[in-house]
């Protein structure tokens, strides 16, 4: 259990997907200029990103891995998370129209997003079993979510500003000085 | 004349005037995690270009048979299969680099950059001009890594090092790797480092881009003045 804690701890904070491990950075600056599009966006990734990598996890070790043609994982891969988001899309539009109606727009954006194929890539050739699996590509989104939404609260105060530095260059700073504090965490393990 | 002046003009739109990374903003991804040395930019480079060219060629070529609704599909796997060329080949003749590179070579296949061209460009237009396109814009990518790269590396550790003895290295003790002065830290090769350089480069090419457009509009005022001035000397002659 312990051991559990400690790799979603390391997932969500110490190797968060943005700021650590550099994936998903269009949408992090495309949609984090309000705190509304900011958690729809991370809570269709948080959605997506789970989902997506218990089937590449799946796909490896039992289809790719079986017939040797791992050299296909990339392929296969991105052709399960392009359906898989149409599927989600398609199936919330007729059971959910709520949720359909605040995460709709941003889920045709996530096939491209390189945090999906990305974590579904890193759990598909690690090691760990199913349980380990699900843990590190939950939290790895849940960190997600959690930066993009602290992100688009600063950067709804930065909107205001004016000079070369506004919007792109002042929020790559913000980013930066956000990787410095979140990389000191380390020490807490 | 003028044909030729246009396809010079489809090939170095990508190195300045729409670079995709500094002006275009596509391709953030790469341009974060790999920049930390030049050696691995340009090779990031080199892959961006092969996957890039070869895409919009073949998805220029097919642009006429593939039907509208499922375009976007097809073209990401002509992307992944060219992408799993690449990484294939990089394993074999380059493991080194394929170590340093990492999952960012797979992930050439969701940079925005390549699906962009081919959704922009290389579905509308001739295999040749697609072709120059897709080199282009490449080419203007590498070039805008090797610059961050270059700045990160060199603030970093104190020296270039590129393929072992190429390079130089002016605060750096070549035995140990450690720097000899402060300011040159780690830091630099940080995910912060990063993330703060891109950020200030990104400043700079706003402040050039600004100037660029006042000289430009003083430029069009001056004309305008000129041309008034012609207008109102005709007149009192005329008067």
């Amino acid at each position: 259990m312990a051991s559990v804690l400690k790799l979603a701890f390391s997932a969500i904070i110490i190797q968060n997907v943005i700021l650590s491990q550099f994936l998903g950075i269009c949408p992090f600056l495309g949609v984090s200029k309000s705190k509304k599009s900011a958690v729809g966006m991370g809570a269709a990734v948080v959605f997506v990103i789970t989902i997506s990598s218990i089937l590449a996890w799946v796909l490896y070790k039992y289809v790719l891995v079986e017939l040797e043609m791992v050299y296909m994982k990339t392929i296969v891969f991105i052709l399960v998370i392009a359906s898989l988001v149409q599927i989600i899309e398609m199936f919330l539009k007729k059971f959910s129209p709520t949720l359909y109606k605040a995460l709709g727009i941003y889920l045709p954006l996530i096939t491209t997003n390189c945090a999906v194929l990305g974590i579904a890539t890193l759990v598909a050739e690690s090691n760990y079993t199913f349980l380990e699996m699900f843990v590190y590509s939950f939290s790895s989104a849940v960190g997600f979510l959690l930066v993009i939404y602290i992100f688009s609260t600063i950067r709804e105060k930065l909107n205001r500003m004016d000079g070369v530095m506004k919007d792109i260059p002042i929020a790559l700073i913000t980013a930066g000085l956000m990787a410095m504090v979140f990389a000191r965490f380390s020490g807490v393990i | 004349m003028k044909k030729e002046n246009s396809k010079l003009h489809i090939l170095t739109k990508g190195f300045i005037k729409e670079n995709p990374l500094f002006v275009l903003v596509l391709g953030m991804c790469p341009s974060l995690a790999i920049t930390t040395s030049l050696e691995n930019a340009l090779g990031m480079g080199v892959a961006v270009v092969f996957v890039l060219v070869m895409s919009n060629i073949i998805i220029s070529a097919i642009r006429k048979i593939v039907p509208n609704e499922i375009r976007i599909p097809v073209y990401i796997v002509v992307i992944a299969a060219f992408v799993s060329i690449v990484e294939m080949v990089m394993a074999a003749f380059l493991p080194g680099l394929h170590q340093a590179l990492g999952i960012f070579i797979p992930l050439i296949t969701v940079n925005c950059i390549i699906l962009g061209r081919a959704e922009a460009f290389a579905s509308e237009n001739t295999v040749f001009d697609s072709f120059l396109d897709g080199l282009g814009m490449g080419l203007g990518f590498t070039m805008a890594l090797a610059i961050i790269a270059t700045i990160r590396e060199f603030l970093g550790t104190g020296g270039i090092t590129i393929w072992g003895d190429l390079g130089f290295v002016i605060g750096k003790d070549v035995e140990t790797g450690v720097s000899k002065y402060d300011i040159f830290t780690k830091f630099f090769t940080t995910p912060a480092g990063g993330f703060i350089v891109l950020g200030i480069v990104f400043g700079v090419v706003a402040l050039l881009q600004n100037r660029e457009k006042a000289k430009k509009e003083a430029a069009a005022k001056q004309a305008q003045e000129t041309i008034k001035n012609q207008f109102s000397k005709k007149a009192t002659k005329e008067a």
